[in-house]
């Protein structure tokens, strides 16, 4: 067993980035994530692993910086907290376009706009739909323990090298701020020079040598159908990811009549929810997506049919609810439950808000 | 005559005609051809090939790269 | 065969060659107008490469504006920043890779408007990297609209009556501003409309490279240069108004050369 702590979701961050094997962070402060860096400047991996860590001077520069060390088939990441990640659209859609791998984390906050630094999640469009122009799309995991905000930094990495394509881990700041027990693991080497040129030699920027091609990192095509050909790689790596990729957790889905879908520290929440209308004698389940892209809509189609109704529970006006319609494509209801302004409900206004969106109704029908 | 020193090679469908290396031509060695290469382009050539001293003039604010230059190492 | 192409014949010979195209430099035909200064300043980066022999280590990040090809003409591993992010691409490049040599390359839109940020930052850290700027005073690409560094009176497509200070403010002499950056080990402004002023800025950008190696620094290199087809007059022309008009704008020479300063200087006392 690895060594077990009890931590803030922020600070495992920069604890499982350095004990993986990152190579680099930059980035810039923001509430309420700036402990990831904070923990990281504490730490001074650059004299233990040689990670390199830089605040930047803006998340514009933190995301080009990524871009430029990513391209050199380094490991490397950035957090920052939804202003901060719209100044980063650039960037990213840059990186998605030039297809380089690379760990992203947004520790969600209200908006729109500078908005309120109470958790929220309401960049869930901006994520799973990519963010920022062009067709592309992230890789998405949202934790919903400590554990698992520990635990997306190493799975993290390895999808981002798998597809070679930035990651997202889409937190809120609910478990940016939770402290709770987690487990580490025990620090891993960063990659060799050799391991980098044996992983990434066919891409990455490491220096010409005179055996092979130059290598250029772009996202750039004039040929429109070279460019085409480009977006064609694209939507098959993504449709690859939903092949492949998709996660998720079921929570007495088996018998259930109506089944909440929620992600992150909603889904926390939920999970008592479930258990306060079980002992009311209402059959609830609990989908927790734990990829938002790829969506696991098969799962969700696969119950539309047998299930009286949905409800989608998330911290913001209604996001993921339409990616549930979509999946249940009129089998069933499908409704939604959220608060904003950084409002976080309890398990009982949820299980409320079930009562008056199916049950009430369904009980006047008979 | 004046003694042939230097010679210059452009790369005639290389050239834009631009006129920077005539201009820079310390020797009025350089003209630019009333012949138009593939693109359409006035490519520059010797004129005078015995005014050429290879001083590289040419080669030097050329910004396509398609003068090679050369130069007797003996006085003839 | 004629006397006189018998006596050139007699010339053109491998073992008088005393200059051709530099081997970095590839065989695609450079898609820049004719006299365009990117051409030189590439041939220069090109042959300084080759010359220091550090190909292999040699990443060049280009930029978004005419220049964005850059990649396709020298043979080394190159990046393609966004608009104006390239000091935080190449810091990104050189932050993980200490022991490579990295350079980005510029226009003055990229690095004086919307990569003023990065930029300033990338210098004032003291990078260890150099930054090719080229100035014309102009955005090539897009069609010729107004730069930061276009001069007062100065046409382009978006100030159709000349750029006029009430409206569009002042020419940015960025390269000043970045000398008094502590971080800045060796900035300079060159040009390369004559043979003399080419030959200056090679040097120029051959010592960059070696205050890179050194970790002195930022070394940045200004190349003020002409844009024929921006300005809408010959290359010969152009060369004559840049002279007549840049020059004295954006004066030619060292602005500093003391390497980054020492730190003790800006330290707090406890």
């Amino acid at each position: 067993m690895g060594e077990l702590r009890l931590m803030k979701g922020n600070e495992v961050i920069a604890e499982a980035a350095i004990r993986c094997g990152c190579d680099g962070y930059f980035g810039y402060p923001i509430t309420p994530q700036s402990e990831v860096m904070e923990t990281l400047m504490t730490l001074r991996p650059w004299e233990s692993t040689g990670m390199v860590v830089l605040q930047a001077e803006s998340e514009i520069a933190s995301i080009h910086m990524v871009y430029g060390a990513a391209g050199a088939g380094k490991r490397v990441m950035t957090s920052s907290s939804s202003p901060g990640i719209s100044l980063m659209a650039e960037g990213i859609s840059y990186i998605a376009g030039s297809e380089l791998p690379c760990v992203i984390v947004n520790v969600q906050r209200g908006g729109p706009g500078l908005g309120t630094i109470q958790p929220s999640q309401a960049d869930y469009n901006q994520a799973t739909k990519g963010g920022g122009h062009g067709d592309y799309s992230l890789l998405v995991l949202a934790p919903a323990s400590v554990q698992e905000m520990h635990d997306f930094v190493i799975l993290g990495f390895e999808l981002a090298f798998k597809f070679r394509n930035p990651v997202m881990i889409l937190a809120d700041g609910v478990i940016g701020q939770l402290m709770e027990k987690v487990e580490l693991i025990d620090q891993r080497p960063r990659w060799t020079n050799e391991q980098i040129s044996e992983i990434s030699g066919d891409w990455a920027t490491i220096g010409k040598s005179k055996v092979r091609k130059k290598h250029v990192i772009t996202s750039l095509e004039m040929d429109s159908n070279m460019m085409e050909n480009n977006n064609l790689r694209l939507q098959a790596k993504y449709n690859k990811m939903k092949a492949e990729e998709v996660r998720y957790e079921e929570i007495n889905c088996d018998d259930a009549e109506y089944i909440i879908v929620a992600f992150g520290s909603a889904a926390r929440i939920c999970q008592k929810t479930v258990q306060i209308a079980r002992r009311k004698g209402v059959k609830l389940g609990l989908i927790r997506p734990i990829t938002l892209f790829p969506f696991p809509e098969k799962i969700i189609s696969g119950y539309a049919s047998r299930v009286k109704g949905f409800l989608s529970v998330e911290f913001n006006a209604g996001q993921m609810v339409n990616d549930i319609r979509l999946a249940v494509n009129g089998k069933t209801r499908v409704e939604y439950f959220g608060r904003m302004g950084g409002i976080v409900p309890t398990p009982d206004e949820v299980e409320e808000a079930l009562e008056q969106r199916f049950l009430k109704e369904d009980l006047c029908r008979y | 005559m004046a003694k042939v020193r230097g010679a210059v090679v452009v790369d005639n469908e290389e050239c834009k005609g631009c006129n920077l290396c005539v201009v820079a031509c310390p020797t009025q060695t350089l003209a630019l051809n009333r012949n138009v290469n593939n693109k359409g382009y006035h490519y520059s050539y010797m004129e005078n090939p015995e005014n050429c001293t290879g001083c590289t003039n040419c080669s030097a604010v050329c910004p396509d790269s398609c003068i090679t230059v050369y130069r007797t190492k003996a006085e003839h | 065969m004629s006397v006189l192409t018998e006596k050139i014949n007699a010339i053109i010979k491998p073992e008088n060659l005393v200059y051709s195209k530099s081997p970095l430099l590839n065989d695609d035909s450079m898609h820049y107008c004719p006299g365009c200064s990117h051409g030189v300043v590439h041939r220069l980066i090109a042959e300084v490469i080759d010359e220091m022999g550090i190909q292999e280590e040699t990443i060049g990040v280009s930029p978004v504006g005419c220049a964005v090809f850059a990649y396709n003409y020298i043979d080394i591993d190159w990046q393609e920043a966004a608009h104006g992010r390239a000091p935080a691409v190449a810091t990104g490049i050189k932050r993980v890779m200490p022991e490579k040599y990295v350079f980005s390359y510029q226009g003055d839109g990229d690095l004086a408007a919307i990569g003023t940020a990065e930029t300033f930052h990338a210098v004032n850290r003291g990078e260890n990297i150099v930054m090719i700027f080229i100035n014309n005073a102009i955005y090539g690409m897009t069609g010729g609209q107004m730069a930061p560094t276009t001069l007062v009176g100065q046409i382009t497509s978006t100030t159709p009556h000349g750029r006029n200070v009430d409206l569009n403010g002042y020419p940015l002499k960025i390269t000043e501003l970045l000398a008094q950056l502590p971080g800045a080990a060796f900035v300079t402004r060159q040009s390369v409309q004559t043979p003399a002023a080419v030959r200056k800025t090679k040097k120029a950008i051959r010592k960059a490279f070696e205050i890179q190696a050194q970790k002195k620094g930022t070394a940045f290199v200004e190349v003020v240069s002409t844009c024929s087809s921006g300005w809408k007059l010959s290359p010969v022309a152009s060369n004559k108004w840049m002279e007549e008009n840049m020059f004295p704008q954006y004066p030619l020479g060292d602005l500093k050369d003391t390497g980054r300063a020492d730190a003790s200087l800006y330290k707090v006392k406890g």
